[in-house]
């Protein structure tokens, strides 16, 4: 009895975001025909499918331009934001010296930059990754240096009086102790990496979602435009994911939860 | 013989010139292979004394002397221990004994050609501390005082010529904490390694250690010094004998009138006469 309780919880669990996505998208075409809404305001889903059937090809081709942009910043970002991270985290001085500059920058809208990024390296894919890149590493950085300065001092002074390098410390203490920090920040990552290449090929591009999408806006195929929005959404939840995975097989001892066995206190 | 451990009128203050002064002109010694236990009212210094010992922080005036050589760094030969067991959670408790191995020389070059010799060496010394079985359970799967013996493999799987110990059973219930008093010095006596133990534990002090400082509020000065002279091996019933009870007596009357002196000081009053 219990067992089978359990069991349909969790299948409940697997099934409520799906269950949750298609309620919306029902509701959504309910509304659009119910309200007997103009597609040029508000397309229903089944004509947002309509148009990306119909323009699949297309479709895919600036989807797939899109997404090697958003992979290319975000794998730049991991690398960047990995290595200041670490340098943030493990000198106070560095640390005192970046922070305000890294604040400052983290709030100026990315859409800002676009434009400077455009005049300095031209249109189209090298923008596209540039920012990306920037509106992305900023999380992976604050996570990597808040995972390194939550290293218990007492692991330090152990090892330190073993005689270990600070190299020593990081590499065994360090950066296993932030990794649970680092796969969360690539997950919020990876999203603003889309955001950003996004943007940019709105501004500046001959190709990629953004692209298409400002196309269709003046066009006014205004399904085609909202085809172009699901495609993120979905390119953005698949990345999600995928990392989100990768996380629960790397750093599995930090969400140990519920299932990690007890044992008896004493011998 | 000389001393292995020796300060000779160390003081310490944090935060310069103006910063508080945690150790105060204090002097002891220890002969080699002395199991050395510090009490003290709490805050009087003890793991600051630790920390100076162990070359984790400059003395502000004073010299320190380990092994025949003046403390200038952190030592390499030291094992530690603390009242958080800190072990690694992604490691299991096998390799989190180990990582010592994994630092120190010349163990450290030598880990990977073998391993399978190290790995029978921590196997063994979780087995004489009872956690043969555990070797490939994450600590987190552990209890407290399961953590606190991997905690004391790890601070002895290199044969460290020191031991510090930091309250390593101040967190644990009476009764495994009087368990891992007879480990410890099971362990000791097997291996007679040079010991400080940090404690406010008076029965744990007289049980464990040769010697016992007892220090003053801080800013923290060595008080008193006794020997215990009880023979080894002690066992808990030990610990119900006059002598045992009569000088744990002793020492908590000596802590009792520093804490009170340390108070009245606060409270603006004159000056009463030091203890000797």
């Amino acid at each position: 009895m219990a067992i089978s309780t359990r069991i349909t919880r969790r299948q409940m669990e697997m099934a409520i975001p799906w269950i949750v996505t298609i309620g919306i998208f029902v509701v959504w075409e309910l509304v659009v025909v119910i309200g007997n809404i103009q597609s040029f305001v508000l397309p229903s889903p089944s004509a947002i499918a309509q148009a990306f059937v119909q323009f699949r090809g297309p479709i895919m081709g600036h989807a797939m331009f899109t997404l090697v942009n958003t992979l290319s910043g975000f794998g730049l970002g991991i690398v960047f934001g990995l290595l200041l991270g670490v340098a943030i985290g493990s000198s106070r001085l560095v640390y005192n010296g970046l922070y305000p500059v890294l604040i400052g920058f983290n709030s100026i809208p990315k859409v800002a930059i676009a434009p400077i990024l455009v005049l300095w390296l031209g249109i189209g894919q090298a923008p596209a990754i540039a920012t990306a890149f920037l509106i992305c590493f900023f999380p992976i950085a604050v996570n990597v240096a808040t995972g390194l300065a939550t290293v218990e001092p007492e692991i330090e002074d152990v090892l330190r009086s073993l005689g270990a390098s600070k190299l020593d410390i990081l590499m065994k203490i360090g950066l296993p102790r932030s990794m649970p920090y680092f796969f969360a920040s690539l997950k919020v990552a990876i999203t603003l990496a889309f955001v950003g290449a996004v943007i940019s090929e709105t501004i500046a591009s001959n190709e990629g979602i953004g692209f298409l999408m400002l196309q269709a806006s003046s066009q006014f195929r205004i399904p085609l435009m909202f085809a172009g929005v699901v495609v993120i959404a979905v390119m953005g939840v698949v990345t999600y994911v995928f990392f989100a995975a990768i996380e629960r097989r790397m750093t599995g001892w930090a969400t140990r939860g519920q299932q990690g066995t007890q044992f008896a206190t004493g011998s | 013989m000389t001393p292995f451990v020796e300060l000779d009128r160390v003081s310490l203050r944090y935060g310069g010139d103006g910063g508080t002064l945690a150790l105060d002109q204090t002097s002891l010694s220890l002969e080699q292979g002395e199991f050395a236990a510090v009490v003290g009212p709490s805050g009087c210094g003890k793991s600051s004394l630790m920390k100076l010992v162990t070359g984790l922080l400059p003395p502000t005036q004073g010299n320190i002397i380990v092994a025949g050589r003046e403390v200038g760094g952190p030592l390499k030969i030291v094992g530690m221990a603390f009242q958080n067991p800190t072990m690694l959670p992604w490691r299991t408790t096998l390799r989190n004994v180990m990582l010592p191995l994994e630092i120190v020389q010349p163990h450290r070059s030598r880990l990977r050609q073998e391993r399978a010799a190290y790995e029978a060496r921590a196997k063994d010394l979780l087995r004489t501390v009872g956690l043969n079985g555990f070797e490939q359970k994450h600590p987190w799967m552990l209890s407290g005082g399961m953590q606190q013996r991997a905690n004391l493999c790890r601070s002895l799987i290199h044969e460290p010529e020191l031991l510090m110990l930091d309250e390593p059973f101040g967190a644990l219930d009476a009764f495994t904490r009087e368990e891992l008093w007879q480990v410890m010095q099971d362990l000791w006596i097997e291996r007679k390694f040079t010991c400080i133990l940090v404690t406010h534990d008076l029965r744990e002090a007289a049980f464990l250690a040769d010697t016992i400082f007892v220090m003053s509020a801080r800013p923290g000065r060595i008080i008193a010094t006794h020997r215990v002279d009880l023979p080894r091996p002690r066992s808990l019933d030990d610990t119900y004998r006059p002598e045992f009870v009569s000088l744990v007596h002793a020492i908590r009357d000596q802590i009792s009138q520093v804490r009170s002196e340390a108070r009245a000081a606060e409270a603006g009053a004159p000056p009463v006469a030091k203890v000797a």
